[in-house]
Protein backbone atom coordinates (compact mmCIF):
# COMPACT_ATOMS: atom_id res chain seq x y z
CA UNK A 1 0.00 0.00 0.00
CA UNK A 2 1.38 3.03 -1.31
CA UNK A 3 0.43 6.95 -0.07
CA UNK A 4 -1.34 6.41 -3.68
CA UNK A 5 -3.78 4.20 -2.10
CA UNK A 6 -4.37 5.76 1.20
CA UNK A 7 -6.27 8.37 -1.04
CA UNK A 8 -8.14 6.07 -2.77
CA UNK A 9 -9.78 4.83 0.23
CA UNK A 10 -9.89 8.32 1.80
CA UNK A 11 -11.87 9.66 -1.52
CA UNK A 12 -14.26 6.76 -1.41
CA UNK A 13 -15.04 7.64 2.19
CA UNK A 14 -15.25 11.60 1.18
CA UNK A 15 -15.43 11.79 -1.98
CA UNK A 16 -14.50 15.00 -3.69
CA UNK A 17 -11.28 16.37 -5.70
CA UNK A 18 -8.33 13.82 -5.57
CA UNK A 19 -5.98 16.25 -6.06
CA UNK A 20 -7.26 18.20 -2.40
CA UNK A 21 -7.04 15.05 -0.91
CA UNK A 22 -3.53 14.22 -1.77
CA UNK A 23 -2.85 17.65 0.06
CA UNK A 24 -4.59 17.03 3.03
CA UNK A 25 -2.72 13.04 3.27
CA UNK A 26 0.49 14.92 2.17
CA UNK A 27 0.01 17.63 5.05
CA UNK A 28 -1.18 14.94 7.77
CA UNK A 29 2.16 13.36 7.48
CA UNK A 30 3.91 16.58 7.02
CA UNK A 31 2.64 18.09 10.32
CA UNK A 32 3.50 14.55 11.80
CA UNK A 33 6.94 15.21 10.92
CA UNK A 34 7.52 18.63 11.77
CA UNK A 35 6.32 18.01 15.24
CA UNK A 36 8.24 15.27 15.70
CA UNK A 37 11.41 17.05 14.25
CA UNK A 38 10.47 19.92 17.30
CA UNK A 39 11.11 17.32 19.89
CA UNK A 40 7.33 17.15 20.08
CA UNK A 41 5.73 13.14 20.90
CA UNK A 42 2.69 12.55 18.62
CA UNK A 43 0.08 10.31 20.22
CA UNK A 44 -2.55 9.05 17.62
CA UNK A 45 -5.06 7.23 19.91
CA UNK A 46 -5.88 3.43 19.09
CA UNK A 47 -2.88 3.39 16.60
CA UNK A 48 0.32 4.49 18.32
CA UNK A 49 2.96 7.30 19.46
CA UNK A 50 5.59 8.44 17.66
CA UNK A 51 8.59 9.98 20.00
CA UNK A 52 11.53 11.15 19.27
CA UNK A 53 14.20 9.31 21.53
CA UNK A 54 17.88 10.88 22.06
CA UNK A 55 20.78 8.29 21.49
CA UNK A 56 24.14 9.01 23.75
CA UNK A 57 27.21 8.46 21.54
CA UNK A 58 28.71 5.33 21.72
CA UNK A 59 31.31 2.86 20.17
CA UNK A 60 31.03 0.78 17.59
CA UNK A 61 32.20 -1.78 15.25
CA UNK A 62 31.71 -1.86 11.08
CA UNK A 63 30.61 -5.11 10.73
CA UNK A 64 32.32 -5.75 7.29
CA UNK A 65 35.71 -4.33 8.41
CA UNK A 66 35.78 -4.70 12.47
CA UNK A 67 36.98 -1.44 12.74
CA UNK A 68 35.97 0.47 15.46
CA UNK A 69 34.17 3.39 15.14
CA UNK A 70 32.37 6.08 17.41
CA UNK A 71 28.71 6.42 16.69
CA UNK A 72 27.84 9.76 17.82
CA UNK A 73 25.16 11.36 19.76
CA UNK A 74 21.63 11.54 17.40
CA UNK A 75 18.02 11.89 17.90
CA UNK A 76 15.60 8.91 16.38
CA UNK A 77 12.12 7.95 16.05
CA UNK A 78 10.10 5.45 17.28
CA UNK A 79 7.07 4.36 17.13
CA UNK A 80 5.22 2.62 19.38
CA UNK A 81 1.95 0.64 18.25
CA UNK A 82 -0.75 1.15 20.88
CA UNK A 83 -2.23 -2.15 22.66
CA UNK A 84 -5.43 -1.71 20.30
CA UNK A 85 -3.20 -2.10 17.10
CA UNK A 86 -1.25 -5.10 18.58
CA UNK A 87 -4.06 -6.69 19.19
CA UNK A 88 -5.75 -6.26 15.59
CA UNK A 89 -2.83 -7.15 13.95
CA UNK A 90 -2.55 -10.83 15.56
CA UNK A 91 -6.47 -11.35 15.12
CA UNK B 1 0.88 16.57 19.95
CA UNK B 2 -2.61 14.02 19.76
CA UNK B 3 -5.27 13.29 16.92
CA UNK B 4 -7.16 15.97 17.52
CA UNK B 5 -4.56 18.56 17.36
CA UNK B 6 -2.89 17.01 14.49
CA UNK B 7 -6.32 17.59 12.45
CA UNK B 8 -6.60 20.88 14.30
CA UNK B 9 -3.29 21.88 12.52
CA UNK B 10 -3.94 19.96 9.21
CA UNK B 11 -7.41 21.93 9.18
CA UNK B 12 -5.96 25.62 9.75
CA UNK B 13 -3.61 24.94 6.75
CA UNK B 14 -5.91 22.99 4.27
CA UNK B 15 -8.44 25.81 2.69
CA UNK B 16 -10.96 23.35 1.00
CA UNK B 17 -11.62 21.26 3.88
CA UNK B 18 -13.71 21.89 7.09
CA UNK B 19 -11.93 20.46 10.74
CA UNK B 20 -14.59 17.89 10.49
CA UNK B 21 -13.54 16.29 6.56
CA UNK B 22 -9.89 16.27 8.22
CA UNK B 23 -10.62 14.42 10.94
CA UNK B 24 -12.80 11.63 8.24
CA UNK B 25 -9.66 11.67 6.74
CA UNK B 26 -7.08 11.09 9.40
CA UNK B 27 -8.95 8.67 10.76
CA UNK B 28 -9.82 6.73 7.41
CA UNK B 29 -5.88 7.29 6.86
CA UNK B 30 -4.79 5.24 10.10
CA UNK B 31 -7.76 3.00 9.64
CA UNK B 32 -6.22 1.73 6.41
CA UNK B 33 -3.16 1.09 7.52
CA UNK B 34 -3.95 -0.85 10.48
CA UNK B 35 -6.32 -2.91 7.87
CA UNK B 36 -3.44 -3.11 5.60
CA UNK B 37 -1.26 -4.58 8.76
CA UNK B 38 -3.68 -6.52 9.39
CA UNK B 39 -3.30 -8.45 6.59
CA UNK B 40 0.24 -8.65 6.71
CA UNK B 41 0.65 -6.06 3.97
CA UNK B 42 3.41 -3.77 3.89
CA UNK B 43 2.42 0.35 3.78
CA UNK B 44 5.44 2.45 2.09
CA UNK B 45 5.05 6.19 2.85
CA UNK B 46 7.30 8.06 0.58
CA UNK B 47 9.18 10.72 2.63
CA UNK B 48 7.89 9.33 6.06
CA UNK B 49 8.62 6.03 6.30
CA UNK B 50 6.87 2.21 6.17
CA UNK B 51 5.24 -0.02 8.04
CA UNK B 52 5.36 -3.21 8.39
CA UNK B 53 4.66 -6.65 10.62
CA UNK B 54 7.23 -8.46 11.94
CA UNK B 55 6.48 -11.71 13.10
CA UNK B 56 7.45 -12.86 16.35
CA UNK B 57 8.49 -16.75 17.43
CA UNK B 58 7.57 -18.67 20.07
CA UNK B 59 10.12 -18.26 23.26
CA UNK B 60 10.14 -19.70 26.69
CA UNK B 61 9.86 -16.65 29.10
CA UNK B 62 9.47 -16.53 32.75
CA UNK B 63 7.02 -15.06 34.21
CA UNK B 64 8.94 -11.87 36.11
CA UNK B 65 7.00 -12.23 39.79
CA UNK B 66 6.51 -15.49 40.39
CA UNK B 67 9.37 -16.23 38.81
CA UNK B 68 7.87 -19.62 37.16
CA UNK B 69 8.41 -20.77 33.52
CA UNK B 70 5.74 -19.91 30.13
CA UNK B 71 5.52 -20.52 26.93
CA UNK B 72 5.32 -16.90 25.09
CA UNK B 73 3.40 -17.53 22.09
CA UNK B 74 4.51 -16.78 18.30
CA UNK B 75 2.69 -13.38 17.74
CA UNK B 76 2.90 -10.35 15.05
CA UNK B 77 4.10 -7.06 15.78
CA UNK B 78 3.53 -3.72 13.81
CA UNK B 79 6.44 -2.24 13.05
CA UNK B 80 7.34 1.17 11.94
CA UNK B 81 10.62 2.09 9.72
CA UNK B 82 11.61 6.25 9.19
CA UNK B 83 12.16 7.00 6.10
CA UNK B 84 15.48 8.12 5.38
CA UNK B 85 15.03 12.07 4.94
CA UNK B 86 12.50 12.02 8.04
CA UNK B 87 15.66 10.21 10.14
CA UNK B 88 17.71 13.01 8.90
CA UNK B 89 15.07 15.69 9.30
CA UNK B 90 14.88 14.58 12.94
CA UNK B 91 18.39 14.22 13.95
CA UNK B 92 19.26 17.78 12.04
CA UNK B 93 16.85 20.01 14.13
CA UNK B 94 18.65 18.88 17.31
CA UNK B 95 21.91 20.03 16.31
CA UNK B 96 20.57 23.30 15.94
CA UNK B 97 18.87 23.51 18.89
CA UNK B 98 21.08 22.08 21.55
Amino acid sequence: MTKADLVEVAFEKVGCSKKDLAEVVDQVFETIKGALEHGDKVKISGFGNFTVRHKKARRGRNPQTGDEIIIGERRVMTFKPSQILKDYVNK
Amino acid sequence: MTRSELVEEVASKSANFTKKDVEVIVSTLFQSIADSLSKGEKIEIRGFGSFKVKQREARRGRNPKSGEGILVEEKKVPFFKAGKEFKERVNTVEQKTA
